[in-house]
């Protein structure tokens, strides 16, 4: 719709210019005038023809339509079409209140675990010089790279009855994998680069001039953390762990691997989602899944108005003329 | 408080940046720290202000060895060359930053806040976010928080650098007035002959990491110790020779070079405005043709040809003495040097190519 304002308006403009032109004007005070009237976006040599532009934008639309909003409004119909009754008759079921429990759970426990260490590590990786900063940025990047089931595999290897430390931990009782630690261990593992790999580059940009300000003037690293670097990094921060809490919330590989699958006591929502499918019982596993759905929407929108927020931050940064690094 | 530098040298992955460089500063002395980027000054001032460690070598203050203590111990005032304001706070909560952070009672932040914001003149907007302030209103809130807590030093990296002609003019001025005042001991880092020569009291020329000169503008300026400083203090007409004795010879004119050594080349500097145009030739004078004049407003630059003389050379002239003279391109004059200063050619093929303005 945006873009239909576009070439209409790009194809009046001069018209509209020459008729309201006075007759006795000089040619040098039309030209301007013109101009004037041209829509904000000015077309560019680089520009596309309208035919091209069109095609593209449909076929992003068709596409987005296609796997996103289609499946996204079966969800919802699924989980609604028999009464908002039903609905949260699947939605108070014991499971599912034990799954949501537990979701919250290992969503508030594995969530500030990684924006301490994503602090601590963007703080070493761009305040610091050393050797081996390029691996170390490489290994916060490896959940990204690795499959959640093998990063859900690994925990069994190592904490599982037959895995590396099984015995000792079973000799010790303690119980890691098939029970709530462990759904905590793969979470954080899965989510761990989210809040580091936000903070790195927009601390990089930052610079470090104000945190040597402060230092100067007589403040202690805690001071400096908590007056300077995290004030300048909160809307990022924030917006890391919007990210970060969806994908622990929603995060099923990993999980599904260590849990075990206990009802009521190691189902997370995706997992519970996933169980009620299997047994046919759809209208519950959409209701279900509706909630993550739910979830989704309202971290799109935080998402956004983070960005917003950010982009503000950004450009009054430009404007200051933050150095890059002189 | 007197700044006493030994012997410092600082490497940055192998590759150095200072060489043995040794500095001494007395209690209440405006000094310039001048010469090109990556010549190693801004490294030398923060190895003073303690935000970087020195690989050898001891910084004291006032006979005291602070190289060991961190910068927060220090207490020197340093304005940042981007000023690195705290965008989140007020100008107020700036300049009352350091105050807080070493946990002064609050009866007396608040009357210092104050008393700054009046000495930079900026008491009006104390409730100001540094985003909602021009260029060298943000130079002065950095000022008065770097002073906040008296220190007895004070460093500042390219204070007018990123200001705006006229600005950096005032802003000139009224740092030189201000430190008059305070008398606090004040390095500062320019790459900006004028500045450094209208600000400080002395100007310390530095160079690939070692300290060249120091001396007053005026003694840098009429006696540079090298010809990196003859070069880098305004444009210089070079000119090869050779030494004989306590003699240099540059083709057929002969100007004196006490101590030249046992060097056997030499390099002759003039600057454009020692140098005269006569219509005739006169004594210890060299032909030249006219190629352009120059207006530059009080003074006129004209441009020769000298087979012999570096091809290449430049003159000062004022505009009268050019109007008496009614120079038009392809005239054929004479050029003489009022003074000259010869420096030894040591690495001759490094600087064969300079040319008049050749910086």
């Amino acid at each position: 719709m945006i873009g239909a304002f576009d070439p209409v308006t790009a194809a009046r403009a001069p018209a509209t210019a020459a008729a309201s032109e006075p007759p006795a004007a000089p040619a040098a005070a039309a030209a301007p005038s013109v101009r004037v009237r041209r829509p904000a976006t000015p077309r560019r040599p680089t520009e596309d023809p309208p035919v091209v532009e069109w095609a593209l934008i449909g076929l992003a639309l068709a596409f987005l339509g296609a796997f996103i909003l289609v499946p996204a409004s079966v969800v919802v119909h699924e989980a609604l079409k028999d009464g908002l009754a039903l609905w949260k008759e699947a939605i108070v079921d014991p499971d599912a209140i034990a799954a949501i429990e537990l979701t919250l759970l290992v969503a508030a426990i594995s969530v500030p675990l990684n924006a301490l260490f994503g602090i601590a590590a963007a703080w070493s990786i761009t305040r610091f010089r050393y050797r081996g900063k390029g691996v170390l940025v490489s290994l916060i990047d490896l959940p990204f790279g690795v499959s959640p089931v093998i990063s859900g595999m690994m925990a069994v290897l190592l904490f599982g009855a037959h895995g590396w430390l099984g015995p000792w931990l079973l000799d010790h009782g303690i119980k890691i994998v098939f029970a709530v630690p462990g759904i905590v261990l793969a979470t954080v593992f899965v989510t761990f680069p989210f809040v580091a790999r936000e903070l790195i580059p927009f601390m990089e940009a930052q610079g470090v001039e104000e945190e040597e300000a402060a230092h100067v003037l007589g403040a202690s690293g805690w001071q400096i953390l908590a007056k300077v670097t995290l004030p300048n990094v909160k809307w990022s921060l924030l917006y890391a762990i919007i990210l970060c809490n969806a994908r622990a919330m929603g995060e099923f590989g990993a999980v599904s691997v260590v849990s075990g699958h206990i009802r009521g006591v190691t189902n997370t929502l995706p997992l519970h989602v996933e169980i009620l499918y299997n047994e046919y019982a759809f209208r519950a596993s959409f209701a279900v899944a509706s909630l993550l759905f739910v979830l989704a929407l309202v971290t799109l929108v935080a998402k956004k108005a983070l960005e917003w927020r950010q982009r503000r931050a950004i450009r009054e940064a430009a404007r200051r003329g933050a150095p890059a690094g002189a | 408080m007197s700044i006493s530098i030994r012997g410092l040298s600082k490497a940055f992955d192998g590759h150095p940046v200072l060489h043995d460089v040794s500095l001494e500063i007395p209690e209440g002395e405006l000094v310039a720290l001048l010469g090109p980027s990556g010549c190693g000054k801004t490294t030398l001032l923060r190895i003073v202000a303690g935000l970087e460690v020195a690989d050898a070598g001891e910084v004291h203050h006032d006979g005291e060895d602070f190289s060991s203590r961190s910068a927060r111990e220090r207490n020197v005032g340093v304005v940042f060359q981007h000023y690195a304001l705290f965008r989140h706070m007020t100008v107020a909560e700036n300049v009352a930053f350091p105050l807080k952070v070493r946990r002064r009672p609050r009866a007396e932040i608040g009357p210092r806040v104050d008393e700054l914001l009046s000495l930079v003149q900026l008491d009006g907007l104390r409730g100001r976010y540094p985003h909602q302030l021009s260029g060298g209103q943000r130079q002065r809130v950095a000022l008065a928080r770097a002073l906040a807590t008296r220190p007895r030093i004070l460093l500042l990296d390219e204070p007018f650098g990123a200001l705006d002609a006229r600005v950096r003019q005032e802003l000139r001025r009224w740092l030189r007035r201000l430190h008059d005042d305070l008398h606090v001991t004040s390095v500062f880092v320019t790459h900006d002959q004028e500045e450094a020569f209208e600000v400080s009291d002395r100007v310390v020329l530095m160079n690939a990491g070692r300290i060249e000169q120091v001396g007053t503008p005026a003694q840098v300026f009429e006696e540079p110790a090298s010809p990196f400083v003859m070069r880098f203090l305004g444009a210089v007409n070079v000119f090869q020779g050779h030494l004989e004795g306590d003699r240099a010879y540059v083709n057929d004119l002969v100007f004196a070079a006490p101590g030249a050594g046992q060097a056997r080349s030499a390099h002759v500097y003039v600057r454009p405005h020692e140098l005269e145009i006569h219509r005739a030739a006169v004594k210890g004078s060299f032909a030249a043709r006219v190629l352009r004049l120059v207006p530059l407003g009080a003074a006129v630059r004209v441009e020769l040809s000298a087979p012999g003389f570096g091809n290449a050379v430049e003159v000062e002239l004022d505009v009268r003495k050019s109007e008496a003279l009614a120079l038009s391109p392809g005239d054929a004059v004479h050029v003489s040097p009022r003074r000259v200063r010869v420096f030894p050619a040591h690495e001759a093929a490094a600087q064969d190519s300079l040319t008049a303005s050749g910086l």
